[in-house]
């Protein structure tokens, strides 16, 4: 007869519970395809809504970029917690011998890993449609501020998320208060990628990076700690 | 502010038309609902009034007994409602709603997050005050109804934040769960507004705009000021005025829907 298995730790517990999330999207691919095909849909729309005589497309590019990337994650966001209410799943997870903080982290970690693979076909499409000839140091360098914006981004949707799938509104809600918190991303991320298009180095979009991390470290905390509030005790 | 949401229990207009007429009186519900009718028929009070005559009264002073400024000439009267309702907004609505809330998740007190409601819809006022004017003065003296500048947009989406706040309250019928829904959306919005704040002032250092006039900040003469203290001390006034008689709205529909909960059987 074997012992009762111990209560996992944080981390592993929200590994897996990323993991389960990301399984049944590796298994169904209803998201990120529509999130996929939505980023290629805004990226041509985009090109249409200018006229490229007049603003230049390197001007246009990193906007568009940031745009539709934010607007995309709205789309994986959403599904994240609206999954969990079929057959009342979230109380499955909720009386789960595991912290209310790691049920949240897993989840924002499921997301993160799919506005990341939103981001990989987001970028070279953009590249693409607006004929930016980048280096390799420049692509590595708009990857590490995508990254730092994912992140404060994902931390914040996602406890939007698990609260707007409770309201009346669903998922009308998560615009509404998810994208007031996405100025200083969007911001902050598309300042720094217009100055990496344009070739200059990295040190000179140290600011917004610097921004990006603060945002990032006071969002992640105040959302963890946030988020066993949002529930019953 | 304390005092004056202590005095909420205080029977008064005992009147011909009492509404209270007919509620039992003896158990601690029955003086409750009580109490709560008797602020449905008066929940703005005469604090109300005399705060209104307060603002009339400012009003009249801005208008014919200011001096007109040398430079911005009669556009920068605007000044002296603008200031006033930016800073109740932001240091007595805003303040209030995001410490209620933090107090609320802490003590679980409903009448916190009534508090943190009831600022948040009346600083939303106020706030709109801010938004209406500021283009007003901007036009004449910038030559421009809007600018990019980190105090506009960071007041511009601290008006969107709040009317999410609102519209959440809305989308959310169970009193607990909308409290504690609020409570941590106000408290992640008092930390965003310095990011939202710092991420326009970069973005305008980084890319300079073509000198505007900017007011400078001028030692206001005695009269001037007499105005803009007056100006404040009447909007502080209607404030607390505005936020008592909506703290009171608020009471009453709880206790009306308690009453509703206890009569169908349900537990509240």
């Amino acid at each position: 007869m074997t012992p009762p298995p111990a209560a996992p730790g944080v981390l592993v517990a929200a590994w897996t519970i990323a993991r389960k999330d990301l399984t049944v999207e590796l298994r169904t691919r209803a998201a990120f395809l529509s999130a996929a095909v939505f980023t290629i849909l805004a990226a041509a729309i985009f090109l249409y809504a200018w006229d490229p005589t007049a603003v230049a497309a390197i001007d246009l590019a990193p906007g568009v970029l940031w745009v539709i990337f934010t607007f995309a994650g709205l789309l994986g966001l959403n599904r994240s917690f609206g999954a969990e209410l079929a057959d009342r799943a979230i109380d499955g997870l909720l009386v789960a011998p595991i912290s209310r903080e790691a049920v949240f982290l897993g989840k924002a970690l499921a997301n993160l890993i799919f506005v990341l693979g939103v981001q990989v076909v987001a970028i070279p499409t953009v590249v693409l449609f607006y004929n930016l000839s980048l280096g390799w140091g420049a692509v590595a360098a708009i990857a590490g501020v995508a990254v730092l914006a994912a992140v404060g981004l994902v931390a914040v949707g996602t406890l939007f998320s698990a609260m707007a799938v409770n309201t009346r509104l669903a998922e009308l809600l998560l615009p509404v208060l998810a994208l007031p918190f996405f100025v200083p991303i969007v911001t902050a991320a598309a300042q720094a990628t217009v100055l990496l298009v344009n070739g200059r180095p990295l040190t000179g979009a140290l600011d917004w990076i610097r921004l990006l991390v603060a945002f990032d470290l006071v969002f992640v905390s105040a959302c963890t700690v946030a988020y066993p509030f949002t529930i019953e005790r | 502010m304390g005092v004056t949401m202590g005095s909420e229990r205080s029977p008064r207009g005992h009147g011909a038309g009492d509404p209270t007429r007919g509620v039992p009186d003896g158990d601690a519900a029955g003086v409750a609902r009580r109490a709560a009718l008797t602020q449905l028929a008066h929940p703005f009070g005469r604090l109300f009034w005399v705060a209104v005559a307060a603002v009339i009264a400012s009003l009249v002073r801005i208008a014919y007994f200011t001096p007109i400024e040398a430079s911005q000439g009669p556009a920068q009267k605007i000044f002296y409602v603008h200031v006033p309702a930016a800073v109740t907004a932001l240091y007595l609505a805003f303040a209030l709603m995001a410490v209620a809330s933090v107090l609320y998740l802490w003590l679980r007190d409903p009448t916190l997050d009534r508090v943190a409601a009831s600022s948040a819809e009346v600083g939303l006022a106020f706030t709109t005050v801010v938004l209406l004017t500021g283009p007003l003065w901007a036009k004449p003296v910038w030559g421009t109804w809007w600018s990019g500048d980190a105090r506009l947009t960071s007041t511009l989406f601290l008006w969107l934040i709040i009317l999410g706040y609102l519209i959440l309250r809305q989308a959310v019928e169970d009193r607990a769960q909308r409290a504690r829904y609020s409570a941590v959306l106000a408290i992640l919005a008092g930390l965003l507004i310095p990011f939202i704040h710092l991420s326009v002032y970069l973005f305008r250092t980084l890319h300079p705009q073509p000198i505007v006039l900017k007011p400078s900040a001028p030692s206001l003469p005695s009269e001037m000021l007499t105005t803009l203290v007056m100006s404040f001390a009447s909007f502080a006034l209607l404030f607390v005025a505005l936020l008592r008689a909506r703290y009171r709205l608020a009471t009453i529909a709880d206790a009306d829907l308690a009453d509703v909960a206890t009569r169908s059987g349900g537990a509240d």
